[in-house]
């Protein structure tokens, strides 16, 4: 006779089994070869400077969850993400103590305070970068060129800068191609933006390894395609549009789409989902407006980059975008809620 | 909300789970054995329960009435089994709860002969004949809701009914009692349709069926009487397309409005099995006594689809059919909205469409859950375009007058595609049915306080 004691639950009892932790994995994962890139590319600089932007976040979000006497949230891989994307967001001899900060300051204020993981309103590892920008601007526009022949022999004086005081620089700075331009109308070829043979910050540089990892993540359907479309999309068309008008001004779109962080923000920034609209109709209206304020920044703003305001504006304007564009629901004249 | 628009001949939003069917779709409709005792509970449909029309000891032939409607919105029960009523008493459901039933122990060498009752001539019967022997043969929603079908048919004064949609969708994972019943029981369904254009006075009948059953779509036209306005219309396979308002919407194009019913947009919606009961019974005058059932799930030795006496106990269907060691978790219905069992000496009731078993290999216990990330998957899952990801915050904290005014909670119909899609493993749907239960519970305390009040006054008055 059967005997046996049955184990109960509510419906539905198949899932899709794609859970929270695995996406964030899933990203680390595809962000891996573009750190990998960037110490190929900068050499012990970079690695030294994503490590410990990545360890900064960790342990400070190890360190909050025992301080609120929480179990530790650590394994849920976002800590991760946070200080991975930071330390890809410097440059490649950037003082490591400022990239411990930014580590901290992205996971304390970026995410802890307003909640943790899925309370967020801006982009944590955007906050640690735009903290750092205001914190330590000639630090975070101090580039490095690409691909030097020592890069594996020896460490920039200026990654080891004792903590609180400036850093030394003793190799020549490298213009990121949009600097060039900006203030020296120079253009870089479009071959050497796309294989990422080119100074910038650490893990901006190599457009196809960004594109495919985004792709990954984009099939694994752990990332809206939605997002990096609009943006790079409104970015190409505007740019596209002020090239046409005059293009000794202007840059082309091409370059506009793969020189600075465009792609790396486009791929993994603003796709941050916590931060992002929840309807399709709003990511693409959230992405529109982040290529185009990019796009606006870079042409007519005082800095040569705008990628990262312009997500971090868009964060604010998203819980907008969700109150404006919404499902009608079915059955009614009424448009789905959103508190 | 897309721009682009991939949804034609479908509605909008839902999920694509794993079908699960392949397993049992080809495997034909067999008998099941009698049970040495069949059990059978009195509310085993929505409504009054039935009213025991026999007393213990007493010897009833199969297809005789054991029980009659207990009002309207009722249906009369009939013996599975020829046999004699050994108790009448409490018997266990699948709620956990306990209820007025009756024990029929079998006869075991009975021909098991059904009796033949007064029938009902399709050509000659008014509408209301035809309804009152639908009521009489104890038929209800064969899908899994068991709302009486007589109660469904019936076409409210000034309203007219376009369309009859006989639903062939079947959209649960595993099951594949509908695909079987549309393979062989054409001739059924046939006559079943006969019946129910008469009913509601539908000018045709569609009968929907998704893409991954194109064979008995095929088999289906392929046998279409020249004298009935029947249209078969494949679907693009999608969960949840079984549900009424989905297939409407599916068929006609039309969006059924909140808290109504589909004769709003002119369309009655019926099960195909339930059909196909009522061309089979109404002929003859019987009462249900059996009902197909797919019986699958990794746990289960031998899959298929089995014609199993109502009444019939879980525990002789798993014995007879053999489970597996691991046996963990069982399901009544699909994997999607079927309820799991606590306890294996329940029957098998008139709604019962599938019998599940996952072993521990399936089942995932201590599920870990993370906080909401906003990935917008289950706005994205939700048939109705509803906001589970607002809702489940708000349920959490009990706000469940707030998703009733302003997040159209009641018109959930608890699909389940929310917590499918959840990657935070968040139990959306489970927290809906939580609320919806909670707020009902309320509207029927408010109720029964002003009703009391009122009470109270007239005494006063009088007094």
């Amino acid at each position: 006779m059967l005997k046996k004691t049955l184990h109960i639950s509510s419906s539905p009892h198949i899932t899709k089994g794609r859970s929270t932790d695995q996406i964030m994995k899933n990203v680390v994962w595809a962000l891996l070869p573009v750190a990998g890139f960037s110490v190929w590319s900068f050499g012990w600089n970079a690695l030294l400077v994503i490590a410990t932007a990545t360890l900064a976040s960790v342990l400070t979000e190890h360190v909050l969850c025992r301080l609120s006497k929480k179990e530790t949230t650590v394994n849920d891989y976002s800590a991760v993400i946070t200080g991975l994307l930071l330390g890809l967001t410097l440059p490649p001899t950037f003082p490591l103590w400022m990239a411990f900060i930014g580590g901290v300051v992205g996971i304390a204020l970026g995410k802890y305070i307003f909640g943790g993981l899925g309370y967020n309103v801006f982009n944590p590892a955007l906050v640690a970068r735009a903290f750092l920008q205001a914190a330590f601007p000639v630090a975070i526009t101090t580039w490095h060129p690409a691909l030097l022949d020592d890069r594996f022999t020896t460490i920039a004086s200026s990654v080891f800068t004792w903590p609180f005081m400036a850093p030394q620089y003793d190799v020549i700075s490298g213009a990121t191609p949009l600097a060039a331009f900006k203030f020296d109308g120079v253009v870089t070829p479009t071959m050497e933006l796309a294989f990422g043979q080119i100074s910038g910050s650490t893990g901006e540089t190599c457009a196809v390894i960004i594109i495919l990892g985004g792709l990954y993540l984009i099939a694994r359907g752990m990332m809206s395609w939605r997002i990096p479309a609009a943006v790079l999309l409104s970015a190409f068309l505007l740019s596209g549009a002020l090239y046409m008008i005059n293009s000794e001004v202007y840059p082309s779109p091409v370059f506009m789409l793969f020189s600075g962080g465009l792609m790396l923000g486009a791929v993994y920034m603003a796709t941050d989902m916590v931060s992002s609209p929840i309807t399709p109709a709003g990511l693409w209206v959230y992405g529109a407006i982040i290529g185009i304020l990019t796009i606006v920044i870079r042409v007519w703003g005082g800095l040569s980059e705008g990628v990262m305001y312009a997500i971090l504006l868009a964060n604010a304007i998203s819980p907008h975008i969700d109150r404006v564009i919404k499902n009608r629901v079915y059955g009614t004249n009424r448009k789905m809620k959103v508190a | 909300m897309s721009i682009f628009n991939f949804h034609k001949n479908s509605f909008k939003h839902g999920i694509h789970p794993p079908e699960s069917k392949d397993e049992t779709k080809g495997l034909p409709i067999r008998q099941f054995p009698f049970a040495p005792v069949i059990i059978l509970p009195m509310a085993q449909h929505i409504g009054a329960p039935s009213q025991i029309v026999v007393r213990e000891g007493q010897e009833v032939h199969r297809g005789q009435l054991l029980a009659k409607a207990g009002g309207y919105v009722s249906v009369p029960m009939h013996a599975p089994v020829s046999g004699v009523v050994r108790k009448i008493g409490n018997v266990p459901t699948i709620s956990g709860q306990m209820t007025t039933g009756i024990y029929l122990e079998a006869f075991p060498f009975s021909t098991q002969e059904v009796l033949e009752g007064t029938p009902v001539d399709p050509d000659t019967a008014t509408p209301e004949e035809i309804l009152q022997g639908i009521q009489d043969a104890g038929i209800v929603g064969l899908g899994g809701a068991a709302f009486p079908t007589h109660v469904k048919l019936k076409v409210p004064e000034g309203k007219t009914c376009e369309t009859l949609i006989i639903n062939g969708v079947e959209c649960e994972p595993y099951l594949t009692t509908d695909h079987r019943v549309m393979l062989e029981q054409e001739a059924d369904i046939f006559m079943g349709i006969k019946y129910l254009l008469k009913v509601t006075g539908a000018k045709e009948a569609v009968i929907g069926i998704e893409a991954n059953k194109k064979d008995a779509a095929e088999h289906l036209r392929k046998h279409l009487p020249p004298d009935l306005p029947i249209s078969v219309k494949v679907l693009p396979v999608k969960y949840p397309q079984g549900a009424e308002k989905m297939l409407v919407t599916a068929i006609l194009g039309k969006e059924v409005p909140s808290k109504k019913l589909p004769i709003e947009v002119g369309a009655v919606v019926v099960n195909v099995a339930t059909t196909a009961e009522i061309g089979r019974l109404l002929p003859h005058g019987r009462g249900i006594q059996e009902r197909v059932i797919t019986i699958s799930g990794p746990g289960v030795k031998k899959k298929g689809n089995y014609l199993i006496p109502v009444g019939t106990p879980l525990r002789f269907v798993l014995e007879h059919i053999g489970v597996d060691e691991a046996i963990t978790e069982v399901y009544m219905g699909g994997p999607m909205m079927g309820v799991a069992v606590s306890n294996l000496d329940i029957p098998i009731v008139k709604g019962t469409s599938g019998i599940l078993v996952f072993t521990r290999k399936e089942v995932e216990l201590n599920v870990k859950t993370y906080p909401c990330i906003k990935c917008g998957a289950c706005v994205d899952a939700c048939p109705l375009m509803l906001n589970p990801s607002q809702m489940g915050i708000l349920a959490k904290s009990e706000a469940y007058d707030e998703m009733v005014t302003d997040f159209n909670l009641m018109d959930c119909f608890e699909c389940g595609s929310c917590t499918y899609v959840c990657p935070s493993h968040i139990p959306l749907v489970q927290y809906f049915r939580l609320a919806k239960r909670q707020v009902r519970k309320r509207e029927a305390a408010e109720k029964e306080a002003a009703a009391k009040q009122e009470a109270d006054k007239k005494e006063k008055l009088n007094a």
